[in-house]
């Protein structure tokens, strides 16, 4: 390597902001007066949020039962007592009966709850073949191997829709009867059970396969339903719109959940009568039990619950609100003082 | 180092000799060598020396070909543990009972960090490759049939020779046959082997001395034989402290690791009892899962894949990329840049910036590094009158700078241009024709071995043993007494423009002992002169009584010489009687030929001449000081560094210039010197020293003793002690030896870390290195070692840093060491600019990066507990794959790439701030331990509000949005905000880079992540992108951003106020350094005051001259001598 040979002043670097490491920047400092402002602001804010996000939270009414029928816990319990250890469960039904004192505020959004169901188990999670929900042909004779052992039937047929997850779809049925006067005959409400899914999953995600013949029982001409199923996944609604993969209860149903407790809506109650809530008066919920849990300790639920500007009752976030703002609040506190403290120790230091 | 001895088996007659060229011991070319005692070869007998195979003269130090790189590469890479380590993590994600995590989320990242690395070990690679064609393509002339023709030197063949014109390059080990030079002399360079850029000689063999005219070598080692290539490229890969760290916590993340995992699989081994063995109904057990134990085995592995992310895969692979932007800013420095050699600092290796801001110990040579190794004559003091000074006209001593007049030596058509003197009235006197003045450069023009070399009639370079002898030639002949050209037994000197040519009788050369040279000379008048010149402590024995007065007088000029910082020489003669001489010299012939004892009986007879000698003054040399190394030296010490300087100079030199750059100064409290003999005086001084400094250190349960007697000797550190003052302390190149055995170097150490300063003189290269690796081994600290010769390589590569100084002395220096530039005073931009915001940057750097995995890694732990501990990832794959690598990566890059705390000015104004990495106070098992803390904090935050807030939540418009996959993206969206939050705290230097970097990236997730859950992408590819439409539903729900502040503010409200409340309750020394700063940041800046440093005192400076012995013997010799001999262009021959 030599140098000489070059002239003067051949090998100096360049002289730029970027390599002499110059470039102009914002130094920030974290000193108090940025600090202890930020935390009474941030405190403040937080606790307003909180007061809002709970208040809100609490206004909205919900209405429960669980119909799981824990030995003489509800009329449930003869069939939860006859579907033990049976499967596939005879079917049986079972009522609810509550009554309102007043109007429950609507819209009202019937849901059915689950609890101690492991959805977002990782083996039950991917037992499902997205390419054969999208209406591939070829995945449909042909369904992903991580639907084993819902891949093939016991005939070797291809299972449609394959996997874990289809084959066990909630299959309780519920139907709403309100008695307006006491021993007046019972009207049943109307339930919407369609536009329960989300518009993606109904309108993007999940498609039939291509109709043959414009008929969707021979598209799936060559498939078996799954094992638990009573009927094949094209007559699961008598609505075309509603039929097959974009059977809504179905695509709700795949959408698996975060938690072992989750809600699924059921059915959305806004037509004739009872558009603004539900009237006051005695109700019957009939309720077809087909679902086994009782065998891993898991729960059914039914909830009427309103909807607020910010959605469902969930209480989590206004609470986590008001304390993280008190936390922001405290520690701003306990800052000051001891930057009080330290400033007059300082002070005396310097005299 | 290998030898050639021709052994004369045939009359040279024909250029056909058999030749066995042995290679006599040597350490190094040992190994390789095992079994080869003897080479045999023919010259210019192709056919002949084939049949012993050796090998051609190309040279291949490139690794790689267009062909092999791919596999070699990769196999090199795997051998990486890091590397290894994902590799089988990829074969376990492959098998298909445990695998939880798609392929790709290894594959994709570790190919990035595979193809950063092929792609920079293949441009390294190419530039080997192109130097190689460039050596093997030089031509050369070689000997073939008779006659000469060019070839490349890559064809050169053992046995063949070859011709060499001046100024070639050579690249093969070869035997000088003959030389167109007088006495079959050449003149060699060997800058590339072994740094050196001064001249050598080389002699021929006689045999084959007469040849021809021409240069004509043998070539007798070729390509991969040669010197060169069997030294080359074994000095051992340095690793940082960091580094050692960063192995040590990856070793505890993976045990960590293991850990989870293990804790993770007995958690599904309960719940798979409890839950799983129930919920068969709806999920059975697979085939090959017999019971829960085998289900939670396998479950432990599906945990290990996913929790892998704890050890993070781009983590080697950024901070290799992190070191070499640094080391480009060092490349780039422009205020590293000398000019005037037009040398820009390079960091030659890239692997060790963030070491440069830990410094703790700076071991430096002198000659080259704190001096410049120039030597000018600067003040002399001839028969008692003191020149050199320059005077005003009020009469008050002028301070000499660029300014001051020059002397005009234009009367004198041979002078020097370069030189500068000041001092007028001596020109005036020599031009008066003052006698004494005259006889004083009469003796400097003949009292040396300097060569002459006159290329162009006028235009002399002298060629110099040591430079102090140069300098003193060099005045002479400014002064009007020119040395033009020497015979071996005639001397021409052009006094006042006079040619006198003095017959050469004797030289009696310098050696170490002596301490002096004298010649003897006959003068035209036919006078037999002696002239001497040596240290003053010897010469001052030797003079005649009648000159004491005058001694005493000189003797009070060299004192003020000496307290300047100059190095002295006694200049005396003396007239000889003829019959004295015949009958001396008769003895110095006896002597010269006896042949036991040689060197003994000629000392004896020059002692016997050497006497009685008439002073003619003194002269002072400054070896001048490189800019700015006293302050640069002050300003170490601020920082509490320790410097030592190893030399092989003599101790009074070394002291000399402690003093005189500050390493010493008037204010310490006592100096003591180790100058012991034996084992037994060494310890007795170095207890002694001990004593003054600390007496309780002595009482006190030694530790050391605890050590020696504690067995097996476990790694040892000695603990850092406060003496009660500024000592400093001396040591002698002997005593050291003594020092450095067994017990003793404890000893050493301890009372030497205990000084503020250390010198060790007369050190041998290997000496050098034994005390480096001594204060490595005790002290665990990390050591810089700085110097420029060859004989400071061996400490250069011992040192955790090497840094060399290209200037004087060639370049093996710089070529071993790992910085390299041409100022010391560089030295403290490198360790306080660049090494402290290396190292600042790296500890944030690894801070953060390990935060951010454990963060990221550690929601898994706690969704394990709500998923049946069945594996289920949080993230959604394409997020695990692009985490470290895109998401994350820029931002954390900008970072440490960027970032400075307080500017240059600030770092080199406060010295203090350096403080903290040489305590490894920013990173350490303690830091890291916090980052764990942080890290698990963040994720059970990242976990448990995003849970709380999907938690059986519906939306607006009632349909329930508590999905899994909303859930990922809600958690996925809230790690990022808040590790981009967290680097945005870090940052303290926002630049417009980190701007984009930051932000951009955060942006850039949210463009991604609206592609990938995309309709068109997923209906393309419904197994691969599942999450159609998640982005859409998720981003416009309100509570998911609620709850990302809600996590952002729960996480970042700890942190800040730890770093508001740290500074207050936990103070460290830099804190208020910092706050220093910041308060003068608001207030302008008085300028800061540079008084130039000037050291004054009282203190002794005899020597001079080199350590090597002059070429004396080579001149009298003569044996070869040629008749066209005295030639007027001689050229010497480059290497």
């Amino acid at each position: 390597m030599t140098w000489s040979a070059t002239a003067r002043g051949a090998h100096q670097p360049d002289n730029t902001a970027f390599t002499q490491q110059r470039l102009p920047a914002w130094q920030p400092l974290l000193s108090a007066s940025i600090a202890l402002p930020l935390f009474f602001c941030a405190g403040l804010a937080f606790i307003g949020l909180g007061l809002g996000l709970y208040y809100s939270s609490n206004g909205i009414k919900e209405l429960e039962y669980d119909y799981t029928g824990d030995l003489g816990t509800s009329n449930c319990s003869v069939c939860a007592a006859a579907g033990q250890g049976r499967a596939p469960p005879p079917r049986c039904s079972c009522a609810w009966y509550f009554s309102l004192p007043e109007l429950f505020q609507g819209p009202v959004y019937l849901y059915y709850e689950l609890t101690n169901f492991y959805q977002n188990y990782r083996r039950y999670g991917v037992s499902r073949d997205d390419e054969q929900l999208s209406g591939l042909p070829s995945a449909l004779r042909h369904p992903a191997n991580e639907c084993a052992p819902y891949q093939l039937s016991a005939a070797g047929l291809p299972i449609a829709p394959c996997g874990a997850i289809a084959n066990s779809l909630f299959n309780d049925s519920f139907s709403l009867w309100h008695q307006r006067r006491a021993g007046g005959p019972y009207v049943e409400v109307p339930l919407d059970r369609t536009g329960i899914a989300w518009w993606t999953d109904y309108h993007v995600k999940f498609r039939n396969p291509p109709l043959v013949n414009g008929s969707l029982a021979l598209a799936f001409q060559g498939t078996a339903p799954p094992p638990n199923w009573h009927r094949p996944v094209y007559e699961l609604s008598t609505d075309p719109n509603n039929t097959g993969f974009i059977n809504q209860d179905f695509v709700v149903w795949m959408r698996t959940a975060a938690l072992p407790t989750f809600r699924k809506l059921y059915a959305r109650i806004r037509q004739g009568n009872y558009s603004a809530g539900l009237p006051r008066g005695a109700y019957r919920v009939n309720i077809t039990y087909n679902y086994p849990v009782r065998a891993f300790g898991g729960h059914k639920r039914i909830i009427f619950s309103s909807i607020s500007w910010m959605g469902g009752k969930n209480p989590f976030l206004g609470i986590a609100y008001l304390v993280v703002g008190s936390l922001c609040i405290l520690m701003g506190f306990v800052m000051l003082v001891v930057y009080i403290r330290y400033q007059d120790q300082n002070d005396e230091d310097e005299e | 180092m290998k030898y050639i001895k021709p052994l004369i088996s045939e009359i040279p007659w024909n250029y056909n000799w058999n030749y066995s060229a042995m290679s006599l011991l040597d350490r190094q070319s040992e190994g390789r060598q095992s079994g080869e005692q003897e080479r045999y070869l023919q010259a210019n007998n192709r056919e002949f020396n084939s049949l012993f195979g050796y090998p051609n003269n190309s040279i291949k130090t490139s690794k790689y070909n267009a062909l092999n790189f791919l596999p070699m590469n990769l196999f090199e890479q795997f051998q990486r543990l890091a590397n290894a380590y994902f590799l089988i993590l990829l074969f376990l994600q492959l098998i298909p009972q445990i695998s939880s995590l798609a392929w790709y989320t290894t594959v994709i990242p570790l190919m990035v960090v595979l193809s950063i690395t092929a792609v920079k070990d293949g441009i390294d690679d190419m530039k080997r490759h192109k130097n190689d064609n460039q050596v093997n393509n030089r031509s050369v002339l070689v000997l073939m049939n008779g006659r000469i023709v060019t070839d490349k030197w890559m064809n050169i063949q053992v046995g063949d020779i070859i011709k060499l014109e001046n100024n070639q390059l050579v690249t093969a080990d070869i035997l000088l046959l003959s030389s167109s030079e007088p006495y079959s002399l050449t003149y060699i360079e060997t800058a590339e082997l072994d740094g050196e850029t001064n001249l050598k000689v080389k002699q021929a063999i006689s045999v084959t001395s007469d040849m021809e005219d021409n240069l004509k070598l043998l070539s007798a080692f070729d390509g991969p034989d040669t010197k060169l290539m069997q030294n080359g490229g074994k000095s051992a890969f340095k690793r940082t402290q960091i580094d050692h760290l960063m192995n040590v916590l990856v070793l505890w993340i993976f045990l960590f690791l293991c850990g989870m995992c293990f804790i993770l699989a007995i958690g599904h081994y309960i719940w798979e009892n409890k839950k799983g063995y129930y919920f068969r109904d709806f999920l059975p057990w697979k085939e090959y899962v017999s019971s829960s134990v085998v289900s939670s085995v396998l479950i432990f592995w599906s945990y290990f894949i996913i929790l892998n992310t704890m050890v993070p895969i781009s983590l080697y692979v950024s901070v290799e990329i992190i070191r070499l932007g640094n080391s480009f800013y060092i490349n780039w420095d422009r205020k590293m840049f000398y000019e005037l050699k037009n040398t820009p600092a390079q960091a030659r290796t890239t692997t060790l910036n963030e070491e440069l801001g830990q410094v703790k110990y700076v071991f430096s040579d002198k000659t080259g590094t704190l001096t410049r190794n120039i030597m000018t004559f600067s003040k002399c003091s001839i028969n008692g009158k003191f020149y050199g000074d320059v005077y005003d006209k009020n009469r008050q001593k002028v301070e000499i700078s660029e300014k001051t007049e020059k002397v005009d030596f234009s009367y004198n058509r041979l002078a020097d241009p370069k030189f500068s003197f000041y001092d007028k009235t001596l020109v005036e006197a020599v031009k008066k024709g003052d006698r004494w003045v005259h006889l004083f450069f009469v003796s400097l023009s003949l009292c040396h071995t300097v060569i002459p070399e006159e290329k162009v009639e006028g235009e002399l370079v002298y060629q110099a043993q040591s430079p102090d002898e140069g300098a003193l030639v060099t005045a002479a002949r400014n002064f009007g007494f020119v040395f033009r050209s020497r015979t071996s037994e005639t001397i021409m000197i052009v006094e006042m423009g006079e040619t006198r040519i003095y017959k050469l009788l004797a030289i009696l050369d310098f050696n170490n002992v002596r301490k002096r040279m004298s010649v003897i000379v006959r003068t035209p008048e036919n006078r037999v002169m002696l002239f001497c010149k040596g240290a003053d402590t010897i010469l001052c024995q030797l003079l005649h009584p009648s000159c004491r007065s005058l001694r005493d007088v000189t003797m009070e000029h060299l004192d003020d010489f000496a307290s300047d910082g100059l190095r002295t020489l006694m200049v005396a003669y003396r007239e000889l009687d003829n019959a004295f001489f015949q009958d001396w010299s008769r003895k110095h012939s006896e002597a010269f030929l006896s042949l036991e004892d040689r060197e003994n009986k000629i000392s004896i007879v020059y002692e016997e001449i050497e006497k009685d000698l008439m002073l003619l003054g003194a002269t002072a040399i400054e070896d001048k000081l490189q800019d700015g190394v006293p302050e640069t030296i002050i300003t170490l010490s601020q920082a509490k560094i320790k410097i030592w300087v190893l030399t092989g100079d003599k101790q009074e030199t070394a002291v000399n210039i402690a003093y005189a750059c500050n390493i010493f100064d008037d204010e310490m409290d006592g100096m003591f010197i180790v100058e012991g003999e034996d084992n037994e005086t060494v310890w007795q001084e170095l207890r002694s020293a001990r004593e003054k400094m600390k007496p309780q250190s002595l009482l006190e349960s030694d530790p050391i003793d605890d050590y020696l007697t504690a067995k097996p000797r476990i790694p040892f550190k000695i603990p850092e002690e406060v003496p009660s003052g500024n000592y400093g302390l001396v040591i002698n190149g002997y005593s050291l030896a003594h020092a450095l055995e067994g017990n003793l170097e404890l000893e050493l150490l301890q009372t030497a870390c205990m000084c503020k300063g250390v010198i060790c003189c007369r050190m041998t290269p290997l000496q050098k290195a034994q005390v480096v690796e001594l204060v490595k081994r005790y002290k665990k600290v990390v050591t810089l070692a700085i110097g420029d010769g060859a004989n400071d390589v061996s400490m250069i590569k011992a040192a955790h840093i090497g840094v060399g100084i290209s200037g004087q002395e060639g370049m093996q220096a710089m070529l071993n060491s790992d910085f390299a530039f041409s100022q010391f005073c560089y030295l403290q931009r490198l360790l306080f600019v660049h090494g402290r915001w290396s190292y600042n940057r790296m500890c944030k750097f690894l801070s953060y990066f390990f935060y951010k995995n454990f963060a990221f890694t550690l929601v898994h732990f706690w969704y394990a507990f709500y998923s049946g501990f069945s594996a289920q990832t949080v993230y959604d794959t394409w997020f695990i794959t692009f985490y470290n690598l895109v998401y994350t990566s820029l931002p954390v890059l900008g970072l440490s790439l960027f970032d400075q705390d307080v500017n240059e000015t600030w770092s080199l104004r406060f010295p203090e701030l350096y403080e903290p990495g040489q305590h490894n106070l920013y990173f350490n098992k303690k830091e890291f331990v916090k980052c764990l803390v942080h890290g698990i904090y963040s994720s059970l935050v990242l976990f448990f509000i995003p849970m709380g807030t999907i938690h059986n939540s519906v939306r607006t418009d009632g349909k329930e949005i508590s999905d899994y996959q909303s859930f990922s993206t809600i958690v996925q969206t809230s790690l990022l905000c808040v590790v981009t939050m967290q680097i945005a705290l870090e940052t303290t230097y926002w630049t417009m880079i980190s701007h984009i970097f930051t932000w951009g990236s955060l942006g850039f997730y949210f463009c991604i992540l609206f592609f990938l859950y995309s309709d068109g992408l997923c209906l393309m590819f419904p197994n691969v992108f599942q999450l159609l439409g998640v982005a859409r539903n998720t981003l416009d729900w309100p509570q998911m951003w609620l709850s990302v502040v809600l996590s952002m503010v729960l996480c970042m409200l700890p942190v800040i106020g730890y770093h508001f409340l740290k500074p207050l309750f936990w103070p460290v020394s830099v804190d208020k350094v910092i706050d220093r700063i910041h308060h003068c940041m608001s207030h302008p800046l008085p300028p800061r005051i540079r008084t130039r440093l000037k050291h004054a005192g009282s203190r002794r400076s005899a020597y001079a001259f080199s350590h090597k012995q002059g070429f004396g013997a080579l001149i009298t010799s003569g044996k070869t001598l040629k008749a066209k001999f005295p030639k007027k262009n001689s050229f010497p021959f480059k290497k």
